[in-house]
């Protein structure tokens, strides 16, 4: 919460005393209600059932006494008056509440990607563990994922669709304190979440581990982000909505309706954090990969999507090849996404009649993603040679391929004769990664090695050698994982199914385990590698954002020209 | 809107397209008509589906829902399967259950299937405490070698198996190391001594301080009734024989001082309730078989 103490002051003329300076509506109502949060969390604690909740409490206090201070210090530093839309007829883009979520984003996809590396080696040797339970498999896989997905993930997007929202609108982020309520308390979010991990706290749900008392708070959260959002596409001064803010608005409110349906408990008391899922039985399992697979479809696809629409074409300095497609792939990929889910649940207690339509769904909606796949990679049509020179577009082209590839495998996995090999094998896991590492990994480096320059003012980045090194480094890791889980997967799957010509399981399930050893070591090396790149990523933005004087060729103008 | 005429549609010149006429912060729109293999491919995936929907169970009803045109189910697809693999085994299996354990090994036939059938029950139930080729481990008995802590011919092993050791079942063999440290029955330096006593029964080296005549009268007054004079165990007790190199736990004098002190008593669970009889015959056979069985 310190970092909203660091808000510049605009324009810096106005200090303490300036002549009509009052608090804002916003100042005050936020500034009570944090000043009533640290009370009530404070009370909270000191009745909560166990040490682990208490803290968390603690956690909630520590950041609404923080709240206050970061606000009162605000107001001593800022002018009397808001900070202008516009100067000199330009609109003064707010750029703060993105840096910290660009820069914070990758801290959580440097610690996610490691958990990852930490929790494979225990896969690969079971002794690694160490008889800890806060660091067991078990506690550490959703800090993994957790980590990856909402918080390297969601904070990728929440910097890239306030950036791309004011350019595309051509006007200054709606709201003065809420985008920093908006990145700061997904960023607390994300804190309660992990630590409630490791310290034990779940609900047990996939993707949706968070207590009741973080799904509330995330959810405040969340509905800010949604106004904030639609209030600067209210008030755009450009006459049509582009095509990347249709997605972040259905990432935006799709992930919400799942959030708040997936997240219906009954907590046990205000002082515990316990608590009971409404739903039961086979209806609970229909609703948590309605959840699961729509947290893929919306937050890991449109959201990324978005992305791609502003920056591939950014990057590339070519028109978007279809606008056509990308209307239609746009309201068929979020029609038939929401159906999608029961393949999830192939061969289980779910009726046979909602496995089809799962599955008919998922067959339909190769296309729908594939547009997107399209549309990204014929924009670079006239721009092919910058592959050559440009290794952020390289990164960004990559991504689209690792996309339409692991779109192109969810279908085929969702027909049931395939899933019948597939669900329950490692198979499943190399399909995720192809797309968490390909395809959402690689877009969001590549928006982060375009968005660093141009957010801190800087011709480009540090060294483009160096994102040719991530580039090999990371894409090498990705192969090596995913192919290894292929291998894995498959051979596990049909070790399972194996019987002997007496009628017998040909092998015991420890021998299944057995088997997957040198995969999961190999699994294991494909992930340091991606760890790897990931952390010359780091150097990189760190050198670029520490030295002023960029040290090779800017990034947004190549030297080389389109050919004909 | 301030840099294009949204009312001018404007030509790419690479691909001679024209654009949509807008521009957002610098980038433009295509106006391409949808590619043709993509629409054509997006068709043929719905007029599949719209099949597939009519084939299999598919549309819910008030009641219940569409059954699709061969009355295809999941649960009946398991069921069929189940009969498949029922026939398959089938007349082995009636054959199994008549035979007795002595028949079975006689008949290659019987023996073989018995076998097939012991591996994968074995493979499911025994592995994780036995090791998946009946080597076990620390505290879990080797199946492989001849030394067989409650006897090793095939009627004993069933008996094992059916009702485990120390497993609370009713016909389930008992009798346990007592322990002799805790409860204060030897002392500490009576521990030491026939600790000695015991690695000396079988070749090992002994400390210093060993008096084997002190030993060998703590061995007698206490370790006698069930491991017997010569220390070469009893199976109706499960006493284990001390004189070969054969070691439940470990040879190392600490671990031996660890037994007297606290006693010993792993528990083998009682399968009877768990598993059919033809499945514990055929688990028996296998692990006579192994290569110990007497």
């Amino acid at each position: 919460m310190a970092q909203s103490a660091t808000i510049p002051a605009k324009g810096g003329s106005g200090g303490p005393g300036a002549v009509g300076k009052s608090l804002t509506v916003g100042e005050l109502g936020l500034g009570l209600a944090a000043v009533l949060m640290a009370f009530f969390s404070i009370y909270v604690a000191a009745k909560a059932y166990t040490p682990e909740y208490a803290f968390h409490a603690y956690v909630f206090a520590a950041a609404s006494i923080a709240a206050v201070f970061a606000i009162g210090n605000r107001y001593m530093n800022r002018d009397a008056a808001p900070p202008a839309q516009f100067i000199d007829g330009k609109p003064n883009y707010n750029y703060g509440p993105i840096k910290f979520s660009t820069l914070i984003s990758l801290f959580w996809g440097v610690a996610g990607f490691l958990v990852g590396l930490i929790i494979a080696l225990q896969l690969a040797f079971p002794a690694m563990n160490f008889d800890l339970p806060w660091i067991s498999f078990g506690r550490l896989r959703p800090l993994h994922t957790s980590a990856v997905i909402f918080a390297f993930g969601g904070n990728v997007l929440l910097a890239t669709s306030f950036y791309v929202v004011q350019r595309t609108c051509r006007t200054r982020l709606a709201g003065d304190l809420a985008p920093w309520f908006v990145v700061l308390g997904y960023n607390l979010f994300i804190v309660i979440a992990g630590t409630g991990y490791l310290l034990g706290i779940t609900q047990g749900k996939e993707y949706a581990e968070p207590e009741w008392y973080s799904d509330l708070w995330l959810t405040v959260v969340w509905v800010v982000y949604l106004l904030v959002f639609l209030a600067t596409i209210w008030k755009r001064e450009e006459p049509h909505i582009y095509v990347a803010n249709w997605f972040y608005i259905a990432f935006i409110v799709t992930i919400a309706v799942l959030h708040l349906v997936n997240n219906t408990t009954v907590p046990v008391s205000i002082f515990s954090p316990k608590s009971y899922i409404v739903w039961s039985g086979v209806q609970d399992a229909m609703v948590q990969w309605w959840y699961g697979h729509n947290a893929v479809g919306f937050f890991l696809t449109a959201g990324f999507l978005a992305i791609m629409y502003y920056f591939v074409p950014k990057q590339a300095g070519r028109p978007v090849y279809s606008y056509r497609l990308s209307i239609i792939h746009f309201w068929a990929l979020i029609f038939m996404y929401i159906w999608a889910g029961p393949h999830h649940l192939h061969y289980t207690a779910l009726p046979d009649w909602a496995q089809t339509l799962g599955m008919v769904f998922s067959i339909m909606l190769w296309m729908p993603s594939w547009g997107g796949m399209i549309n990204g990679l014929m924009t670079l049509s006239g721009a092919w040679d910058k592959l050559r020179t440009d290794p952020v577009l390289r990164m960004l082209v990559v991504s689209i391929a690792f996309y339409g590839m692991s779109t192109f495998e969810g279908p085929l996995m969702s027909v049931k004769v395939v899933n019948s090999l597939s669900h329950y094998t490692d198979w499943t896991i190399g399909h995720v990664h192809s797309g968490a590492l390909g395809w959402v990994g690689f877009v969001s480096f590549g928006a982060i090695y375009c968005l660093v320059p141009w957010l801190w003012g800087r011709k480009g980045l540090y060294s483009l050698k160096l994102v040719n090194w991530h580039f090999w480094v990371s894409t090498i890791g990705i192969v090596v994982y995913i192919t290894s889980m292929w291998v894995a997967g498959i051979l596990q799957g049909l070790m399972w199914r194996a019987y002997t010509a007496l009628g017998f399981l040909e092998y015991s399930f420890i021998e299944t385990v057995d088997a997957m050893h040198p995969f999961y070591i190999i699994r294991a090396i494909g992930g340091g590698l991606f760890l790897a790149g990931t952390l010359i990523m780091v150097w990189n933005i760190y050198k670029t954002i520490a030295s002023p004087e960029p040290a090779e060729s800017p990034l947004g103008n190549p030297s080389l020209v389109p050919a004909e | 809107m301030s840099s294009t005429n949204p009312n001018v549609k404007m030509v790419d010149s690479h691909t001679g397209t024209a654009t949509t006429g807008h521009e957002w912060d610098g980038i433009q729109e295509l106006n391409t008509p949808l590619p043709r293999w993509w629409l054509v491919i997006l068709y043929a995936t719905i007029v599949w589906s719209v099949g597939y929907v009519f084939v299999y169970p598919a549309i819910p009803m008030i009641s219940s829902f569409t059954q699709g045109m061969f009355g295809w189910s999941s649960r009946g697809d398991v069921a069929s399967e189940l009969n498949a693999l029922k026939a398959l085994r089938g007349p082995m299996v009636s054959a199994l259950g008549g035979a007795s354990l002595a028949d079975i090994e006689r008949d290659p036939k019987l023996l073989t299937f018995a076998r097939a059938q012991g591996k994968a029950a074995f493979g499911d139930n025994c592995a994780p405490c036995h090791g998946a080729g009946g080597g076990g481990s620390k505290g879990f008995a080797n199946l492989n070698d001849d030394d067989w802590l409650w006897g090793g011919k095939a009627e004993d092993i069933q008996q094992t198996i059916a009702f485990g050791i120390r497993s609370g079942h009713p016909k389930g063999r008992e009798g346990s190391m007592p322990a002799f440290g805790r409860d204060g029955i030897l002392k500490s330096a009576e521990v030491s001594q026939v600790a000695d006593f015991v690695r000396s029964l079988s070749g090992l080296s002994t400390e210093a301080s060993f008096d084997k005549a002190a030993g060998a009268k703590i061995f007698e007054e206490n370790c006698a009734a069930c491991h017997g004079s010569d220390g070469k165990g009893n199976v109706e007790t499960g006493a284990p024989n001390l004189t070969d190199k054969i070691w439940l736990w470990s040879s190392d004098k600490a671990t031996i001082v660890e037994g007297l002190t606290n006693g010993r008593g792993n528990v083998m669970p009682a399968w009877v309730d768990r598993l059919d009889d033809t499945t514990i015959k055929a688990l028996t056979v296998y692990v006579h078989t192994l290569g110990g069985g007497k």
